[in-house]
């Protein structure tokens, strides 16, 4: 029997960094929210203290911290015509679970689009001419311009203690900053970290070849810090047991380090965690959210009543919920109708492993998520002239090095022992003297790139997975292709004794066994209408317009840059139009 | 304005938290890992079994040579208490079916079983194999036909049903490495070995007397979770 709660103003769902972003904002106003996770609670303190966080084996390789796949996972295919299989083990993306989410245990780089990213089609178009874009190509431009995202990612990034340096102050071009980015209205909150030792070699190699490198914009705070909540940081230390974990020092911007602890104590927020919500209710109309169901922890399935409905789960679950919901028409990659589901993307990733002789000291083991790393633009979105390249989009190209944890990150020449008493030689030989220099790459959407429901597969509650349908195309082969050239050329002048690139070459399938990148999108766009879309400019539904979608899941297309940024800024932006004009009227915030 | 108390615990953790770590890498710890631990009986592997990975350990990370090799780290106590744990029984994995063996290797690993069902089956087909082409159990080869079967089911060059070779190999690989370099708490890496082989100073994680000394080599060996130092 389902036990009905009362009724309350908003329910959200999923409370890891958009779900607190507007737990913070609801409650601010005064409404009565309760905040589902469908993961257990955690916070610093007792869940990512030192010394027991400092262990790879149970972080960083059997991922405690992660989502439980034997519970739920998705299924993946590569074609529309083939049979999806679950993705049974972790290896290409990394999901979230527990209060934070994905946020605990990301790396914290925090970036924002270019403002290019934000008008993609039409810039393109405008540059390249309308030819240039494939006709299965179905990337589109937000509704929403840099200009209006940009208090709200500076205020992010104030939430976060982000370290870094501006290179585009109000127009004004700064040096040690990145010169590609849209305007900042003021710097960054906290000056960036030193460089760590590969992040030098790269910074004076750049230099060399006339590329201005900067420091990574960093969400593991450089100093201690006290954001715009009254909330502190602390410095980070550099300790290797960052992405994968929990940060011990409150260093790492995390929903627990940045805002949850304002909300503690209010008496209009109820955070019910190991709550698994099954479906967004809705009235006959179909037009009006009602509230959820959901699994409590006691395996009850229970009706929360809501007059606003909040989805601020992971980009994937976000689209399975809708689509478990019934709400908006799944997208159909025959007919082309339809738009839940639609756009997924994901980026494409190069290495390049730089082996250096036996007096070059990496220290590879002295690093963060973020902090320390050097990189450069000048081959992302479309900062270089792709008139000639056949394709649309890049790469940012960075020197990391995020903890040398070995069980992980032991990097070896291609050409060395796989086992046995050679192996043995070449990790003392290189384990300090290596390090991987990335390009994290663009992807844009394509007709036959969705999300819908496996129609085999289920989860722990007998409900329908995800499933993916994706593989790479041309024009990102090409786009890898370009930025590990560039990336190539870089290591080279970094004088290692022997350098391996590792690119996705054109026709290699979308591999699921290797860790790539958690930065999937799509499947619940954001656009300017309800024939181009699931959300408004305000990430409110077009179809139920008590509805707020928010997350990666309303990217068009993929942008070269970690996501965070851009989702924080949607949400935010949200946020102040929820709290100025929708909760005196609520209603549709964009006529259609 | 009145700070909420969680701020002022948060604090007081902050300020607490760089001198436990202090403490934990200090010249005070001396826990030093006994020299000759007692001989560990396994709970999972039967006594073949048992014999199989020991052997195949002392191949894939050999005593020879310098650097420890795999059993004097522990790497075969480790696999044998993984195989007890949540993870040996496959609960970190969506192991429900339908199961399709013909997908792509590129969509990942599609068998219905855990860990500890890949071992069961696995060494009683090399030992059947390596009967049929070595005319013995894989521990009673000599090191160089141990190292030529292990080649030969890493790159399957061997029939195995119903586990395929390579998928076997891996997870003992993946398993070695493992207990090489996971923290002594897990019952490998005894004594920090690896961790000193390599250079990584393990749970030491503060780096802050090193973040303007990039490029000297850093100067302090491994500490462990329990704090032991080395």
């Amino acid at each position: 029997m389902t036990e009905r709660k009362r009724p309350v103003d908003a329910v959200i769902i999923g409370y890891g960094w958009t779900g607190a972003i507007m737990a913070k904002t609801l409650t601010d106003a005064g409404l009565s929210v309760v905040a589902l996770e469908r993961g257990p609670p955690r916070d610093t303190s007792p869940d990512f203290e030192y010394p027991r966080i400092a262990d790879e084996l149970k972080y960083g390789i059997r991922g405690d911290l992660w989502q439980p796949l034997a519970n739920e996972t998705v299924t993946i295919r590569h074609g529309i015509q083939d049979t999806a299989v679950p993705y049974r083990k972790y290896g290409s993306f990394i999901l979230g679970n527990g209060v934070g989410g994905a946020g605990v245990h990301w790396n914290g780089q925090l970036w924002r689009a270019s403002p290019e990213d934000l008008r993609l089609r039409t810039h393109i178009e405008q540059r390249y001419g309308k030819r240039f874009i494939p006709a299965d190509m179905t990337i589109q431009d937000y509704p929403v311009s840099f200009e209006e995202l940009e208090p709200h990612f500076d205020h992010f990034e104030k939430v976060c203690g982000v370290s870094g340096i501006a290179g585009n102050l109000r127009g004004q071009i700064k040096p040690g900053g990145n010169p590609f980015e849209g305007p900042r209205s003021d710097e960054f909150p906290t000056p960036p970290m030193p460089p760590i030792q590969v992040a030098r070699l790269f910074e004076r190699a750049a230099a060399e070849l006339g590329y201005k490198s900067f420091p990574v914009p960093s969400a593991n705070s450089s100093i201690a810090y006290t954001n715009p909540y009254g909330v502190r940081l602390g410095p980070c230390n550099l300790c290797g047991f960052c992405e994968r974990f929990g940060c011990f020092l409150y260093s790492k911007a995390s929903p627990q380090t940045t805002i949850l602890p304002i909300l503690t104590d209010r008496q209009n927020l109820e955070v019910r965690t190991n709550s698994y919500v099954t479906k967004i209710l809705m009235d006959r109309t179909r037009k009006v959210g009602t509230g959820v169901t959901y699994v409590d922890e006691n395996g009850v399935e229970v009706e929360q009543p809501a007059d606003m409905v909040i989805l601020s789960a992971f980009q994937m679950h976000n689209v399975r919920l809708l689509l478990l919901s019934g709400i908006g028409r799944p997208f159909d990659p025959v007919s082309g109708e339809g738009l839940v589901g639609k756009n997924y993307a994901y980026q494409m990733c190069s290495v390049t492993g730089a082996f250096f002789s036996e007096d070059v000291e990496i220290n590879p083991f002295i690093g963060a998520g973020a902090a320390g790393q050097r990189v450069i633009d000048e081959f992302n979105s479309d900062h270089f002239d792709h008139s000639h390249l056949g394709f649309i989009g890049g790469s940012l190209i960075y020197a990391g090095g995020t903890g040398g944890r070995p069980i992980e990150q032991m990097m070896l020449p291609p050409d060395s022992p796989h086992w046995g008493g050679g192996w043995k030689a070449a990790i003392r030989k290189h384990y300090r003297h290596s390090a991987p220099i990335g390009a994290l790459g663009s992807v844009m959407s394509y007709r036959d790139r969705y999300l819908s429901l496996d129609p085999t597969y289920k989860d722990a509650h007998g409900l329908p997975l995800l499933r993916i349908t994706f593989d790479w195309h041309d024009n990102e082969y090409r786009m890898a292709a370009h930025s590990a050239g560039k990336m190539d050329e870089i290591v080279r002048a970094m004088k290692p004794e022997k350098q391996v690139t590792l690119a996705i070459r054109s026709g290699k399938h979308y591999d699921t066994r290797v860790y790539q990148t958690t930065h999937t999108t799509g499947g619940a766009i954001i656009g300017s209408n309800p024939t181009n879309s699931v959300i408004n400019r305000y990430s409110q539904s077009w179809e139920v317009p008590n509805l707020f979608i928010y997350g990666a899941s309303s990217f068009p297309q993929n942008i070269g840059y970690n996501p965070t940024g851009l989702l924080a800024g949607l949400t935010y932006f949200s946020a102040a139009k929820i709290r100025d004009t929708y909760l005196k009227s609520p209603g549709p915030l964009v006529p259609t | 304005m009145a700070i909420p108390p969680l701020l002022d615990r948060r604090r007081l953790l902050l300020a607490l938290a760089p001198t436990a770590t202090v403490l934990l890498t200090g010249a005070g710890a001396c826990t030093r890992e006994a020299k000759k631990p007692a001989p560990y009986a396994p709970t999972f592997f039967s006594a073949t079994e048992w014999a199989f990975v020991n052997s195949a350990v002392a191949r894939l990370i050999p005593a020879e040579g310098a650097g420890p090799g795999g059993i004097e780290a522990g790497v075969p106590d480790f696999i044998d208490r993984q195989m007890e744990l949540p993870y040996g029984h496959g609960a970190y994995f969506y192991l429900k079916g339908p199961f399709i063996n013909d997908a792509p290797a590129t969509l990942g690993y599609q068998l219905r079983y855990s860990p500890r069902e890949i071992y069961r089956m696995g060494i009683l087909a090399a030992n059947v194999s390596a009967q049929r082409t070595h005319g013995g159990r894989f521990a009673d080869l000599t090191t160089a036909d141990q190292d030529r079967f292990l080649q030969m089911v890493e790159s399957n060059a061997v029939q195995f049903s119903p586990v395929p070779a390579p998928i076997f190999f891996a997870q003992l690989w993946a398993n070695t490495k493992e207990g090489y370099f996971a923290d002594p708490l897990y019952g490998g890496n005894r004594g920090m070995t690896a961790w000193k082989w390599i250079g990584f100073p393990g749970a030491r994680a503060d780096f802050t007397d090193w973040l303007d000394q990039a490029g000297r080599p850093y100067p302090y060996g491994p500490v462990a979770i329990n704090g032991a130092r080395s």
